[in-house]
């Protein structure tokens, strides 16, 4: 593929609001999960929950998308002046050349779960106030965005479980490519619903305490919620060493089962393999990979076959979900942030929660921060109904001028 | 560079069209138009174990695929797919949220699997052992367009074949009232990149302003209204009759969609 620019990118989950305090986190080793408090739930769970999330106000004019799920875009939106990037690309490039492409599992469903309780006693009638396409319709998070951002050009959400928000790279890099567009806000949000923690914890995938990725005692995911974002440009001009370019995707389907990977990881290894042809990277180029890792014995086992046999043994990856939980179709995004930070910051983030690796995953993972530059790194991102999506960033500096 | 792609099949099943062979005679005039409620089959691609879990969204899905990929006369294991949905499984849907009203919020964990938007593409490549990639969409109302815009895209970069896939289906009460889609429809198309034996048509597609084409028949303009993947009908008449010729869709509010209809002979 022809590189892409993230002009501009920020992150919002429980480990921080923007870049900077995302990074602090993982240099410190922090993270965000703690006992589940959230709404009426009553299970024993750790979740990811961002603070702040209820205090948002939407602009007015939007207050019909009122929901946590667009709150929580509207704060990351609010950071790393990716708004104010947004503009300017807008003003640069025209309205209806910028799509707006967004990932997410469940939207705002919480606004359906809540009024579920709030029926009425003789119709069964769902309450006036209740929104139907501004908040539990998936594309809810996408017209938000482009209402909020003044764009006009297509427009979806990429709903495909938990690589949702991986996918939309691959979907702006094709219509980047292909001309229909200039320029791509891409990005990923999920907050945290009943649906999801009701649904995990009955599928018993969910952990009672934080997760511990790669660890021999895993023992399931914690849930957590993210906004995500970048603005993707081919590059044009002289780059910067600090710049950090989309080189790969690649997307598979597993063709096996609907909640449970393929044992040795199949579709992730093809996955894998598709993005360093789609990057034209030997294996050996990858530094780092961030792991989908999501805590529960069957994904990180099959991870870990896929990965090891793509790379070996030698390659450090590690899961940043024991620091921000798994935030499901926001996941891809946010961690394609931690990977374009993890470009810049100089070194690779050990997964935090995992005290003992399991012997029987060969793949290197890393516990500890690794103080090493990393000038490529892919992030694994696979979901529900066998769906599997790599992407492959790299520092600009790492790259001969084209 | 232009969005140009092959039409190799197509398959449909809506109110009163059971099938493309039936959709065809329809909109192309040879047939009247007669509504009566969309008959869904039980998917005999799978197996049964899985077969007894699916709901109408898959059953609709899994239709209109297999018919589409049956008269392309392509093996669906090499296409890679995307599937395009305004609202996924509205039936699962409130089965779950009515659970997580009650007190015991006791959440089925078949359902659980089942709620995510792209159920029905995951069980089509089980069933067909296809293991390219697979997109999932949903664009409201323009959920149709979203599709063909990221179809065509893909056909055309990537040269790759794939399968569309657009389907909606209809909520019970009490979200009915609030999203209310009157039952289900489907449309598939198998895209190629280089025209083959079962090519149908070339499209040419081109994002703009206009002002979608509407359908003259009263009752299929109030199909096409009313569920989200009908926005396909005005193509789907233009491929029945076989007419060289432009058809714009409605896309998104500040947008539509022109497709120019090459037939092939």
């Amino acid at each position: 593929m022809k590189p892409l620019l993230l002009e501009s990118f920020t992150a919002t989950s429980c480990i921080g609001l923007g870049v900077a305090p995302t990074l602090e986190s993982l240099r410190a080793r922090r993270s965000g999960l703690r006992r589940c408090e959230f709404e009426t739930v009553d299970i024993e769970t750790h979740v990811g929950e961002v603070p702040g999330v209820d205090a948002v106000r939407l602009p007015k004019e939007l207050s019909r998308f009122d929901c946590r799920n667009n709150r929580l875009a509207e704060l990351s939106l609010r950071q790393d002046g990716f708004e104010e990037a947004v503009g300017r690309a807008a003003s640069r490039c025209g309205r209806r050349r910028i799509g707006v492409f967004m990932g997410t599992s469940t939207a705002g469903i919480l606004q359906t779960e809540i009024a579920y309780r709030h029926r009425d006693l003789v119709t069964g009638a769902l309450p006036d106030s209740f929104e139907y396409s501004a908040t539990h319709n998936s594309f809810s998070i996408a017209d938000y965005l482009r209402r909020r951002l003044h764009l006009e050009g297509p427009a979806m959400v990429v709903s495909c479980a938990c690589a949702s928000s991986a996918k939309v790279f691959g979907s702006a890099r094709r219509m980047i490519e292909a001309g229909i567009i200039d320029a791509a806000v891409v990005g990923g949000v999920d907050s945290l619903c009943l649906t999801t923690l009701y649904g995990f914890h009955s599928l018993q995938l969910s952990s009672a305490s934080p997760c511990r990725p790669f660890d021999v005692a895993r023992d399931g995911i914690s849930i957590g919620e993210a906004a995500a974002f970048a603005l993707l440009v081919p590059p044009q001009g002289t780059l910067g060493g600090d710049d950090v370019l989309l080189l790969g995707v690649g997307e598979s389907s597993d063709a096996h089962h609907m909640s449970a990977p393929h044992p040795e990881g199949q579709g992730a290894r093809r996955a894998m393999r598709a993005a360093l042809l789609s990057a034209g990277l030997d294996a050996e180029a990858i530094d780092y990979i961030n792991l989908h890792g999501t805590g529960t014995p069957s994904n990180d086992r099959s991870e870990s076959q896929a990965v090891t046999s793509v790379f070996g043994a030698a390659t450090p990856g590690s899961s940043t979900k024991g620091a921000t939980g798994h935030t499901l179709g926001a996941a891809g995004a946010l961690e394609a942030v931690i990977s374009a930070i993890t470009l810049r910051s100089g070194f690779m983030p050990g997964g935090v929660n995992t005290t003992r690796i399991d012997p029987m995953l060969t793949a290197h993972y890393l516990r500890e921060n690794r103080p090493s530059p990393a000038l490529h790194v892919l992030s694994n991102s696979f979901g529900f109904g066998g769906t599997n999506c790599s992407l492959i960033f790299g520092r600009a500096g790492a790259r001969a001028p084209t | 560079m232009k969005l140009s792609a092959y039409i190799g099949g197509i398959g449909v099943l809506g109110p009163g069209l059971a099938d493309w062979r039936e959709a065809a005679a329809v909109l192309s005039g040879a047939k009247p138009y007669s509504p009566a409620a969309t008959v869904l089959t039980a998917p005999a691609l799978l197996p049964s174990t899985e077969r007894r879990r699916t709901g109408r969204v898959v059953k609709l899905a899994l239709a209109v695929a297999l018919e589409a990929s049956s008269r392309a006369k392509i093996d669906p294991a090499g296409l890679a797919s995307v599937f395009s949905s305004s609202g996924g499984d509205g039936h699962n849907c409130h089965e779950l949220c009515q659970a997580l009203a009650l007190a015991g919020r006791e959440v089925s964990p078949t359902r659980f699997s089942n709620s995510v938007h792209n159920a029905a593409a995951g069980y089509w490549s089980i069933a067909t052992g296809a293991t390219l990639e697979s997109n999932v969409l949903c664009a409201f109302d323009a959920s149709f367009c979203a599709g063909l815009l990221e179809a065509v895209t893909q056909v055309v970069v990537d040269g790759q074949s794939l399968l569309l896939v657009a389907y909606d289906t209809e909520y019970p009460e009490p979200i009915n009232s609030k999203r209310p889609l009157p039952d289900a429809f489907g449309a598939a198309l198998v895209l190629t990149p280089d025209p083959g034996p079962t090519s149908v048509a070339r499209i040419d597609v081109a994002l703009g302003n206009e002002r979608p084409d509407t359908m003259e028949d009263p009752a299929l303009e109030s199909l096409r209204l009313s569920i989200p993947a009908a926005r396909s009908l005005p193509l789907l008449s233009h491929l029945a009759r076989a007419d060289a010729g432009r058809t714009v869709l409605e896309y998104l509010d500040v947008s539509s969609i022109a497709v120019y209809v090459e037939p092939c002979r």
